[in-house]
């Protein structure tokens, strides 16, 4: 039996169509009352868990390429990117909107007095950088190093992330330590694979003309 | 002659709850508030949704979510059921749930219930006043406080596998709290008997405290000397302090406490003093700084 490699348009769509797929559910749920007695914190919960799960996910990519040698991922690393993003939006609003009500007074307080709302927030304004420099044309303006040194941001907005999450239950941990630790295992593997390469340029094996496969910052 | 007695279920059905707010205003209409008591009347406290009342729950012994309880704790065997009365008393007794049943007649209380976490409930209790029970018990001078010890049955409570707090469940009172005639002994709601997941066969329903005061399915009553450690004082004590008393100026240290959202509504409320309940227990905090005795 063949794989046949999905065309990148189809893969592409169906990412795009998987992404929209929890928002969807919320909306119908929502829509027919089926989000037990406290919808509007059963919304803004949700919309939090997706955002951590892109983020996460869009963590996995590069892994997931270099363990796997599936090179199309890179591919859809943006998008899922900008879903967390988009995620982190909707999530963002439902707290401004449903919970406080635009009482910026009250928003203020909370950011300032809430350690977990603190650190939430901190991740969100960290992500806007980024995701207005999900382009092309920013790669370009900003240059590939300087883009890529930016876009490491990304870590530190996971770990504030998990400890928003952390911070917010009350004694149960079970859930936050889980992605806890599948962060921990992704961010992880990086400092691992750093460590392997630093060793190979010690020991004289670095080539200027590395063997795998370079991908390109700018998709064609 | 019919000595036929209604069950508290046939003289309300839940539909009729419903309707209490029409009466209400109706009375208020033509003249009759004075004869409704006050707290009754404060704001329009409709009664939460029996499903949202017994689908919304927070009882960690069987999962930390709130879907948890209603899913899993139809399992708990309450029968038989006793309760013991220990501690510095004269004389330790052991009751037994269908003798706690008939000790006095069930009266039912509508009470506003603010949980911790920022929701607020209105439900229809069936009970009687705690001191109901505690005064056929005979304490020592030296008994200052009561401690509520909730069940572990953990071949039937999934949650006490895991070590989210120190099992079992204890809560405690100061002596004249648990007196206070608004402290209620729960025998059930909406005019049935106790929902499991509510906390069956028996709890205290404490409404100007926040919820997690309030034990559920209770299995002993001590009276005790020095001021309980509550499962959670121990599991954050910054967090959860002994008296718990609802306050809408004391933060809690994650969450404003100045608002909350009733359940089944869009807008949030805000919180009461004491839960709207200080023009009766007000006088038992007179001296005390509630700031410091969170």
């Amino acid at each position: 039996m063949t794989i046949v490699p999905m065309p990148i348009a189809v893969l592409k769509t169906l990412t795009f169509v998987l992404c929209l797929l929890p928002l969807g559910w919320y909306g119908w749920n929502a829509w027919h009352d089926m989000l037990g007695a406290n919808p509007i914190e059963a919304v803004t919960r949700g919309l939090g868990t997706w955002t951590l799960n892109l983020l996460l996910i869009t963590l996995a990519v590069t892994p997931l390429r270099k363990l796997t040698g599936w090179h199309a991922a890179m591919r859809l690393r943006r998008m899922l990117g900008l879903f967390a993003f988009f995620y982190a939006v909707l999530h963002l609003t439902t707290y401004l909107w449903f919970d406080q009500f635009f009482d910026w007074q009250e928003i203020a307080r909370d950011i300032l007095k809430r350690p977990f709302i603190t650190v939430g927030m901190a991740a969100f304004v960290l992500l806007i950088p980024l995701a207005l420099t999900s382009n092309n044309r920013a790669i370009r303006r900003l240059g590939g190093r300087r883009w890529q040194a930016l876009h490491r941001g990304v870590y530190a907005i996971a770990i504030l992330a998990v400890l928003h999450y952390s911070w917010l239950v009350k004694a149960d941990q079970s859930q936050p330590l889980l992605y806890g630790g599948i962060l921990a295992g992704l961010l992880g593997i990086r400092v691992w694979w750093r460590e392997q390469e630093r060793r190979e340029q010690l020991a004289g094996k670095y080539s200027p003309q590395p063997k795998s496969r370079i991908i390109p910052l700018i998709p064609r | 002659m019919d000595a036929h007695l209604p069950l508290p279920s046939e003289i309300t059905p839940p539909e009729l709850y419903a309707r209490r707010r029409e009466f209400l205003q109706t009375a208020i209409g033509v003249g009759l508030a004075a004869v409704v008591p006050a707290p009754a009347l404060a704001a329009a406290d409709a009664p939460t949704p029996l499903r949202h009342v017994t689908g919304y729950n927070n009882f960690y012994e069987f999962g930390t979510d709130k879907e948890d309880p209603a899913r899993y704790a139809q399992r708990l065997i309450t029968r038989p059921w006793q309760v013991r009365i220990e501690g510095l008393v004269k004389k330790p007794v052991t009751l037994d749930i269908d003798d706690i049943l008939k000790l006095a007649p069930l009266e039912e209380r509508i009470y506003r219930l603010r949980c911790v976490e920022g929701w607020s409930m209105v439900i229809p209790w069936l009970g009687y006043s705690l001191d109901t029970l505690l005064r056929r018990i005979e304490p020592l001078g030296s008994a200052k406080y009561v401690e509520f010890v909730s069940a572990v049955q953990p071949e039937t409570m999934p949650g006490v596998r895991s070590r989210v707090l120190d099992w079992p469940y204890v809560e405690g009172l100061r002596l004249d709290e648990a007196r206070h005639p608004l402290a209620l002994l729960v025998l059930g709601l909406y005019g049935e008997t106790l929902p499991k997941q509510n906390g069956a066969p028996l709890r205290i329903a404490i409404p100007w405290k926040y919820g997690f005061k309030s034990a559920k399915s209770i299995v002993a009553i001590r009276f005790v000397e020095h001021e309980p450690r509550s499962s959670w004082m121990k599991a954050n004590p910054r967090e959860y302090g002994f008296y718990s008393n609802v306050n809408p100026e004391v933060d809690h240290p994650r969450w404003s406490q100045a608002s909350e959202r009733r359940i089944g509504e869009f807008f949030k409320r805000k919180t009461l003093m004491f839960n709207g309940y200080g023009e009766q227990v007000a006088s038992l905090y007179a001296a005390m700084d509630l700031r410091k005795h969170f």
